[in-house]
């Protein structure tokens, strides 16, 4: 027991201290990577939310660009819209709440199944949307997509600023402070009662159902809850990208989650938040010297799934725990 | 109008029908569902595009539609590569990992189709042009769609007939019902999957095929048909051939009709109709 309490304190000073460190990240990184950087830091909150349905309730959803579109669409039709409204204050409640209208909807149809018929669900649910992003050109611009202009903060604006000033300034410690919230909070979710509740359901539906869960309303308010931190990723990546298109919600997108989840590793707390930096420099790099490079990425993919199905941080896990076993065992000689 | 609305629903229909029901099969032996099939069709667009434009001018005309088949046939053979390559280490993981899996398989295929028929559209509108226009009941309708629906229709007979009277279409029957019972009575699983695979892939390649004539190969030429494919697999249940037909025939006319009176929701309207079924009924039209 007091073992465990010394891990959990050591794991939150570390925490902290990653913290710290991120806080300085905008002194020693050139403007452009800093910029991946933020990229990373909206798809972590993503990969964060995503993971709850995929990591702890055991429901791969290949629709999750749908909720990103969502909260990405909402910043970019406030803009167009209501100009007096684009504030950042208003625009994150804004994003949390249309993805919470739109994953009620869409998680009341998707639950009721499981395993293939949910991943297709979700999948065909988000090409819904899609199409609509598309084809209703004069609301929403279709393939053209809508502009994002810099938002102003609490009554402060930045007209006359430059997007790469306003990015390196004020927004990345906004788009940090946002991050470290959702990590506590689904740290705390992950933790409750319900979220057990949940890795039950995950580890077997019928013995979760015997002991009085209610295992569809439970994988509901997962959906939600995961759509919600999707659509606030989608939302805080829309500043940083300047610009959204209907492909945010393409069903191909979705799998780029899903890839940056497994590349992090779907098993542990902060595998999706290494996966989604992993991935953000992986694309990037890949997208930079050579024109084939989905070949790239999906060859990674394949080599991902046949070797390491633990992600990179369930790799990273392994290792130390076999280097502490070993070590164990030297002292035990 | 309404019977070309009618005949193009039709057309339609038969594409998907072919394409879901490659995708079916697949599912319901194999129990995956390969979010490469769409690659699989385009691979087939491509390469019965390209044979035609090598062709066209050096041979009869005849074997312009026989070369149509070429695009069954490569699809056939990647899958088949795919299969014994990929797939075959993937019976034993998790849903995740085979979804993602073949996820890989569909971004790897669009760059190959890419690296081997370059950046740009493919045009072989030769068979469609030379069939010439027929009349129907005073409204001039194209010769190729109704070859299409034929061709689709024999396709159809073939997979009915050997699934239901043919011994190795009783022993995929067989394991799509009860994979470890068909186990247990010896059935060669290993080679039944990869039959099973192939077969797939080459009804995708050949839907791709039949395609091309009336629409340019372009890059992800593969993606909307996938999409239909899925949909027309959640209406009409999972690994049932005949909800692979009536789903199909579902959409087919949906889209058709849908075009003509809303082309703006089109789409929205074929979701609101799928998602009714849904709800009433969760497991789809045939599902089990």
């Amino acid at each position: 027991m007091r073992l465990k309490e010394t891990v959990k304190k050591t794991r939150w000073v570390v925490y902290v201290v990653i913290f710290i460190v991120l806080l300085f990240v905008p002194r020693f990184l050139s403007i452009f990577n800093l910029m991946l950087f933020e990229y990373g830091l909206a798809f972590a909150i993503v990969g964060l939310g995503f993971n709850l349905l995929l990591g702890y309730t055991g429901l791969l959803s290949f629709g999750h660009g749908a909720y990103f579109a969502v909260g990405a669409y909402t910043v970019g039709m406030i803009a167009k819209y209501l100009p007096e409204a684009y504030r950042l204050e208003i625009l994150i409640p804004a994003a949390l709440l249309f993805s919470l209208i739109l994953s009620i909807i869409f998680g009341f149809l998707c639950v009721r199944h499981t395993k293939i018929f949910f991943s297709i669900l979700a999948l065909s649910l988000s090409m819904l949307l899609y199409a609509l992003l598309f084809k209703l050109y004069h609301i929403t611009g279709g393939s053209d997509g809508l502009r994002i202009p810099l938002p102003a903060v609490f009554g402060f604006s930045f007209k006359g600023i430059r997007r790469p000033e306003f990015l390196s300034g004020t927004y990345y410690y906004f788009l940090l402070i946002m991050f470290a919230i959702s990590f506590i909070v689904m740290k705390g979710i992950v933790n409750s009662p319900f979220g057990k509740a949940l890795q039950a359901i995950r580890d077997n539906e019928v013995r979760a159902e015997l002991i009085g869960i209610r295992v569809r309303r439970y994988r509901l308010y997962a959906f939600i809850i995961s759509g919600m931190f999707v659509g606030l990723g989608g939302a805080l990546w829309t500043f940083v990208n300047g610009h959204v298109t209907a492909d945010l919600s393409h069903w191909v997108f979705s799998g780029e989650i899903v890839y940056m989840t497994l590349l992090g590793g779907f098993g542990i707390f902060e595998g999706p938040i290494v996966g989604a930096i992993l991935f953000t420099y992986l694309k990037l790099y890949a997208m930079g010297n050579t024109q084939y490079w989905m070949f790239v990425i999906g060859a990674t993919l394949i080599v991902l799934v046949m070797l390491l199905p633990n992600g990179v941080a369930g790799a990273i896990v392994s290792l130390l725990g076999k280097l502490k076993r070993r070590k164990t065992e030297e002292t035990a000689c | 109008m309404w019977v070309v609305y009618t005949l193009n629903g039709l057309y339609f229909a038969a594409l998907l029908f072919l394409t879901s029901l490659g995708l079916n099969i697949i599912l319901g032996v194999m129990g995956i569902l390969n979010l490469a099939h769409g690659s699989l069709y385009a691979i087939g667009a491509f390469m019965a595009a390209w044979v035609i434009i090598q062709i066209l001018t050096k041979v009869p005309v005849f074997f312009l539609y026989v070369s149509l088949l070429s695009g069954l046939v490569l699809a056939g053979i990647v899958g088949f590569l795919m299969e014994k390559s990929l797939i075959r280490a993937m019976y034993k993981r998790t849903l995740e990992y085979q979804l993602l899996l073949t996820f890989g398989a569909l971004l790897l295929l669009e760059d190959v189709i890419k690296m081997i028929w370059g950046g740009q559209a493919l045009y072989a509108s030769a068979p469609f042009d030379l069939l010439g226009n027929v009349d129907i009941f005073g409204h001039v309708y194209p010769i190729y769609f109704l070859f299409v629906m034929l061709i689709t229709f024999l396709a159809g007979l073939f997979v009915w007939f050997f699934m239901g009277r043919t011994k190795v279409g009783i022993m995929l029957r067989a394991i799509s019902l009860d994979r470890e019972m068909a186990t247990g009575l010896g059935l060669d699983i290993g080679r039944l999957s990869t039959f099973a695979f192939v077969l797939g892939s080459g009804l995708a390649g050949l839907a791709g095929a039949l395609v091309v004539p009336t629409t340019p190969a372009l890059l992800g030429i593969g993606m909307e048909p996938l999409i239909f494919a899925f949909i027309v697999v959640v209406v009409g249940g999972l690994g049932s051939l005949k909800g692979a037909l009536v789903g199909a025939l579902l959409v087919g006319f949906t889209r058709s009709f849908g075009i003509a009176i809303l082309p703006e929701i089109e789409l929205p309207l074929l979701f609101l109709i799928a998602g009714i079924i849904l709800v009433v009924k969760p497991q789809g039209l045939f599902g089990r």
